[in-house]
């Protein structure tokens, strides 16, 4: 018996491949950009500083976002 | 996973599958290693490399990859300077390759970090992909016999440039006087 593979299984894994192709490798000497202080999540040390009061306020736990802390809820 | 519990049809979608994931990962390059410790040294003369290329034959040579943008880069050029200044009469030759993209980049950066070893531009980036640099700034240490004798990423002080003098001093011990 012929197996034959349906088209919009073809048509897919062709669009697929496609799209995969499109996949770039960012070396580490191409990286000015992404270095840049704005891709920085730290980068607004009192947009930050709000974001952790926010947090604690609400969820009753501080720290936890690197070093030390966490969650006492004493503060 | 075990692909003979698989139908016929399957089991050909899932080998397609891993051969298109296969060809995908060979088109990022990513798979293709650079210059392995103990491999010569590509010809710089031939990389298209901007810049006054200075004979490296019978020296230690260190190669280091930087770029304005990188910070460490920046904080490791004044120590890089006092060990170009110290080790360059014995046989010692450090070159800096810059990575920027944009030379006005490079030269307002020089002008801010006067240095007196040589530095080349990879604007083509070929050096770059045949040595593939894991970070900003990376080291290579050159033997004088031509071959690649360390790799180094980052940069971290004091405890970096005492492990450069470390390599630059035995490394000398090899040079013909």
């Amino acid at each position: 018996m012929k197996n034959v593979i349906p088209f919009h299984q073809t048509v897919l894994f062709v669009v697929v491949a496609l799209l995969g192709v499109g996949c770039k490798t960012v070396e580490p000497w191409q990286r000015r950009t992404l270095s840049d202080m704005t891709m920085r999540s730290d980068r607004d040390p009192a947009g930050q500083g709000l974001s952790e009061h926010l947090w604690f306020s609400r969820e009753a736990a501080s720290g936890g976002r690197g070093i030390g802390g966490g969650g006492c809820g004493c503060n | 996973m075990n692909t003979s519990q698989l139908n016929p049809a399957s089991r050909r979608h899932f080998l397609q599958s891993l051969i298109g994931l296969g060809a995908t990962a060979l088109t990022t390059n990513s798979l293709f290693a650079g210059v392995k410790i103990g491999d010569p040294l590509p010809d710089l003369s031939t990389l298209g490399l901007e810049g006054s290329i200075p004979d490296i034959r019978d020296k230690v040579v260190h190669l280091d990859f930087w770029a304005s943008w990188c910070v460490p880069c920046k904080q490791s050029f004044p120590i890089l300077d006092v060990l170009h200044k110290s080790y360059a009469s014995k046989g010692y030759l450090l070159i800096g390759i810059c990575m920027d993209e944009k030379k006005a980049d490079m030269d307002r950066f020089l002008k801010r970090n006067p240095i007196s070893f040589p530095i080349l531009r990879d604007a083509q980036e070929k050096l770059a992909n045949q040595l593939k640099p894991l970070g900003m700034p990376t080291s290579y240490f050159v033997a004088p016999d031509g071959r690649l004798h360390s790799v180094h990423p980052k940069f971290e002080g004091d405890t970096t440039r005492r492990a450069y003098i470390a390599i630059i001093e035995d490394l000398l011990k090899s040079v013909k006087v």
